[in-house]
């Protein structure tokens, strides 16, 4: 009696997780190919900000190195038609477990190029690794300031002429400032998010790829101006829209 | 009697929910009350152990008699006297030390706290407070390790490997002097270290104050030891906090030993690579001169 009721729970037992199995290889696959991704551009109403010029002269290889373009802050680029550079677009709401604790393999880099961060902004997935890189021939030092209790941790670190790669990533999500001590005008950002993400190009143009269908909020940084946010829903394999206009100030 | 006792009740919850979001980051009274119930809340110094509660007992009577009044109640170097220094008092909340055997971003270890608080900070409002019985120390160190929360989450890091120190040479200072150039701590020290690099003049520290770069010229003591393992662990781990970045990436120990070498004959102490700097006529390159 006992053992034919064992044999049957192990056949019950073993068809059971056979179908998990499969279900989850299925999921995979649907999700896979159903993945939508959402599309659209940000940009700037009214009289973008004027954008000072960077003196220098403290340091005469940045000099150098700009001779023949002068160099501006970079906090609001915007195009000739208003669209708005390095703004970060992430899914603040409706990501489900996989698709937000996914991280990303491809390692984004930020480069110390000219005296200048390249790109100004860098966006990352939390635990994704990413490097920071120098093509410069003076001494930078990387300065992470993270703001307390947020989960990341900062740090300070030189890079000398030819210093290899940093290579790090962050915790948690949060808007980190980044400033080298040595150049006071070098700040740049990492923006940190869960989930899938975009940053605008120089037209104000985004997209969000791989994401799962559902409905979501979708948050547009921007340093300046803070956060927006829209609701979007995202069908099986198809791209939904969303336009974001910040307001000058 | 219950109506009077509902709306004020009902208007207490009102400004708790209100002022819940703006004390989130902050660190409270009540947190670090938890914190002090913690194995954190503990330092080992050797074979010594130091607690911030004995019996049940808070140990804060030397914090609140001899530290309280610049690092505050809670930690957070809001203190009485706190408006009126410069440097500030550490804000303990925020576990950020200048003075680590572990590398830049990571957590002190319970010795390197003992060792700060018996040595004091040198051109700042913290004396050498070497008058406590090591107990006294090792309990204040478990005691300060209770304002901040990443003493509940993170390990200290892994204090960096000082090898032992090489013989001073004249091929050794002269590396060092190359060393100094290469990783340019002119930009701030200046080129003979005095403290009037090119970027000296805009350093801030983390919150943003003005702070100034180590002038080696004048002869100070460094805030972090006086040693030549200290000055090698200064610059390896970096001061947190400060501009002052951490060069372990970028400096092997024999070139790490060259440099301390090098800054030494910028103090205006005798020590023999000082001696040997004067028969090498070893003069402060110009970095304009030798810049690509």
């Amino acid at each position: 009696m006992t053992s034919q009721y064992r044999q049957k729970l192990a056949a019950l037992v073993s068809a059971l997780m056979l179908i998990a199995v499969g279900a989850l290889l299925l999921g995979r696959n649907v999700i896979a190919a159903g993945e939508g991704s959402i599309t659209g551009s940000v940009k700037l109403s009214g009289t973008p900000p004027h954008m000072k010029g960077i003196d220098m002269s403290k340091d005469p290889y940045c000099v150098k190195q700009n001779a023949n373009t002068p160099v501006k802050m970079e906090n609001v680029i915007v195009s000739s038609d208003g669209g708005l550079d390095n703004v970060v677009l992430y899914l603040s709401e409706g990501l489900a477990g996989a698709a937000a604790s996914a991280v990303p393999s491809q390692e984004p880099a930020v480069d110390q190029h000219n005296c200048m961060y390249v790109p100004h902004v860098l966006a990352v997935d939390v635990e994704q690794k990413f490097k920071v890189t120098t093509s410069d021939q003076t001494t930078h030092n990387i300065h992470p300031l993270p703001a307390p209790g947020s989960g990341n941790i900062g740090w300070n670190k030189s890079q000398p002429p030819g210093a290899p790669p940093i290579e790090t990533s962050w915790k948690a999500p949060e808007a980190i400032s980044v400033k080298c001590n040595i150049h006071p005008w070098m700040h740049g950002w990492h923006v940190v998010v869960k989930g899938p993400y975009a940053i605008s190009d120089g037209n104000g143009s985004y997209t969000i790829k791989n994401v799962p269908p559902g409905s979501y909020t979708v948050t547009a940084w921007q340093e300046e101006y803070g956060t927006q946010t829209q609701k979007v829903t995202v069908a099986a394999g198809q791209a939904a829209k969303a336009d974001f206009t910040f307001k000058a100030k | 009697m219950r109506t009077k006792f509902l709306p004020s009740s009902l208007l207490i919850s009102i400004v708790a929910v209100l002022l819940s979001p703006a004390s989130l980051a902050q660190v409270t009274e009540y947190q670090q009350e938890q914190w002090l119930n913690s194995p954190a809340a503990t330092s080992h110094i050797g074979n010594l152990t130091g607690r911030a509660k004995v019996a049940g007992n808070p140990v804060s009577g030397d914090y609140r008699r001899y530290c309280l009044v610049c690092h505050g109640e809670l930690g957070d170097g809001n203190g009485e006297s706190a408006p009126w220094l410069d440097p500030k008092p550490r804000d303990f909340t925020l576990a950020i030390f200048k003075c680590r055997s572990t590398p830049t971003g990571t957590l002190p270890t319970d010795e390197d706290l003992f060792d700060t608080i018996a040595r004091g900070l040198d051109r700042s409002n913290m004396p050498p407070w070497n008058t406590f019985t090591r107990q006294e120390r090792a309990d204040l160190v478990a005691w300060i390790k209770h304002f901040s929360p990443r003493w509940q989450t993170e390990k200290p890091g892994t204090p960096i490997q000082i090898p032992p120190e090489p013989e001073v040479t004249p091929e050794r200072v002269k590396a060092g002097e190359d060393v100094f150039n290469r990783v340019q701590c002119w930009k701030c020290h200046g080129v003979e270290g005095k403290a009037n690099g090119p970027s000296a003049s805009t350093l801030q520290d983390d919150l943003g104050r003005p702070i100034l770069a180590y002038n080696f010229a004048e002869g100070g003591r460094f805030k972090c030891g006086t040693t030549d393992a200290d000055l090698y662990r200064i610059f390896m781990t970096g001061l947190d906090g400060t501009p002052m970045p951490s060069f372990a990436d970028n400096l092997k120990p024999d070139e790490a030993w060259d440099l301390v070498f090098y800054l030494r004959t910028l103090q205006p102490f005798p020590s023999k690579a000082k001696e040997i700097a004067k028969q090498l006529g070893l003069k402060p390159v110009n970095p304009n001169a030798t810049g690509p």
